[in-house]
């Protein structure tokens, strides 16, 4: 019975081994990317950047249809140009950082907007909107294999000025000049992230796979690094709980994911260990020292 | 002895409006320099020209062969994010930077350093503890841990006894005298006269322009302080373009 509910799916359909390989490549490399989105107060940025890439891919829909790596390569263009811009006028100008990625995100948007609109073709961008990660074919998940790949090994280099900069920017900035690289190789992350999780989630709900996570993350951890393991292993929970309840609920699946992930964090925010309303209400004895 | 700081007619400020106007004088390699003056006289505007986070509107820092990365700097409201999910061992390890770099691991003689460090300020047994935890004063020791690590040659204090308890006050003071014994240069902006007199040899009385510098009991002296007090703290709107950069201007 549990066998027949929970493993059977995946031993019987080849698309749904897919799809939990894609959702688990997705976790190990967007969930460390939204703990660090999450602790720079920059969360609601991925949904920004989300909205940056869409005219990118939108592009590259009008001109080679529904071609993966056309779409890829717009919506990293789209993202990477927001990102360098918005960074470059943070950090030269009075501007804060969510004020520039506002201004060029809604004019990355209106653009996409606008050459869509002069090309007068009503374009399905429901794939791009919404994505179909149990449509994952080969070359897809070898793209999100790839990015993931590429984010885990530029995390590993960035992680150390990157954590620094979080905490004491002032700090970093006089005894290195990695701040500055560091941030844009950051953000250049995240916009691959956000472009990898479109093909599975759809532009609008890959942002959720990498915060959502770290929300949880934040309610059992102290630390960075059991922080980041949570958030990689609730994403990865959330994916595979996802998939077994849209292939038993006929629910589709990109949604299904993000609500099993929103249910975790409600669980987050009531139980967990650091900060749960639970603990908050019955904290039990104080301590002798 | 040569000069570990030399600032050569140097204006700094923000906007285009000076917060420290044509300053000029040296530092001696080794000195321990007090920095005092009211409010608003530019003491942090200077510190951050020495350590490079501002760029002089005119003139130039000599740092005596020093790059601006060889300054330990303890800024004065630390832009320390304490709700980061940090321990004070990590927190203070980031001293260690120009040893380890982005990539080296904090392990042996690094980790004993670090250790040894939170020793010295007094900090044993909060390795593990979240910075968010700390009270103002353990975290002001554990920034002056850091700096431990970082041995400088020069060291700037921006206020670095402000909100702390007598014995804090007094074992930090401890470290800076020692970091002045063993041949570093510290300067020091603070707002405490009598420790000022009683601690530190030199002193730049500073009001945007320096009032007076030289020898602590020459430089604190009644009228001195007086005229630093009259100092117009607000900047002129109005104002035009500098008289002495218009003249050098020409002349050059």
């Amino acid at each position: 019975m549990i066998h027949d509910l929970l493993i059977t799916p995946f031993t019987e359909f080849e698309f749904m081994r897919r799809a939990l390989a894609g959702v688990v490549a997705l976790s190990l490399a967007g969930a460390p990317i939204g703990v660090f989105l999450m602790l720079r107060r920059m969360s609601l940025v991925g949904d920004a950047m989300a909205h940056a890439i869409l005219p990118g891919a939108a592009i590259g829909f009008l001109l080679s249809g529904l071609n993966l790596f056309a779409m890829t390569f717009g919506g990293l263009i789209a993202g990477f140009t927001v990102a360098i811009l918005s960074g470059v006028v943070a950090r030269n100008t009075e501007l804060k950082e969510d004020a520039a990625l506002a201004t060029f995100y809604l004019a990355s948007l209106a653009l996409g907007v606008t050459i869509v609109s002069m090309r007068g073709t009503n374009i399905d961008l429901l794939h791009v909107l919404f994505g179909n990660i149990l449509a994952l074919d080969d070359q897809t998940l070898l793209v999100i294999a790839f990015n993931a790949t590429i984010t885990l090994l530029a995390m590993a280099v960035i992680y150390r000025p990157l954590v620094v900069e979080c905490v004491d920017p002032v700090f970093l900035r006089t005894v290195s000049r990695a701040g500055a690289p560091t941030h844009l190789v950051f953000m250049a992350l995240v916009v691959i992230n956000l472009v990898n999780g479109f093909h599975a989630l759809g532009t609008l709900l890959a942002v959720g796979l990498m915060i959502l996570p770290a929300g949880i993350a934040r309610f059992w951890s102290r630390d960075i690094t059991g922080m980041i393991a949570v958030a990689v292993v609730s994403a990865a929970l959330s994916g595979y709980a996802g998939l077994v309840l849209s292939y038993h609920a006929g629910v589709p699946s990109g949604p299904a994911i993000i609500l099993i992930a929103a249910g975790l964090y409600v669980v987050s925010v009531l139980f967990g260990s650091v900060g749960g309303l639970l603990r908050q209400w019955f904290p039990g004895r104080h301590l002798e020292a | 002895m040569s000069a570990q700081l030399q600032f050569r007619n140097v204006t700094l400020g923000y906007d285009r409006h000076p917060a420290v106007h044509h300053l000029a004088g040296e530092v001696a390699r080794g000195a321990l320099l007090a920095v005092v003056g009211p409010n608003g006289a530019g003491k942090s505007t200077l510190f951050r020209g020495i350590v490079g986070l501002l760029k002089p509107l005119s003139g130039t820092i000599e740092r005596g062969g020093l790059g601006v990365r060889d300054i330990a700097f303890l800024p004065q409201s630390a832009d320390i994010d304490r709700s980061f999910p940090l321990s004070v061992f990590d927190f203070v390890a980031m001293g260690l930077w120009r040893d380890a770099g982005a990539f080296g691991g904090i392990r042996g003689r690094r980790r004993q350093r670090v250790q040894q460090a939170l020793a010295a300020v007094g900090l044993t047994g909060f390795e593990r503890r979240a910075i968010g935890t700390l009270s103002g004063g353990q975290m002001q020791r554990m920034l002056f841990a850091r700096l431990m690590l970082q041995d400088a040659q020069m060291i700037v204090l921006d206020e670095p006894f402000n909100a702390v308890d007598a014995k804090t006050s007094a074992d930090l003071l401890h470290l800076v005298q020692h970091w002045h014994a063993e041949g570093r240069t510290v300067l020091a902006a603070l707002h405490d006269m009598d420790l000022v007199r009683n601690h530190f040899p030199q002193t730049l009385l500073l009001a945007r322009g320096a009032v007076a510098w030289g020898d602590t009991a020459q430089v604190l002296t009644p009228d001195n302080l007086i005229a630093a007090r009259q100092m117009c703290e607000a900047f002129d709107d109005e104002a035009g373009a500098c008289a002495a950069e218009v003249a050098s201007a020409r002349a050059a």
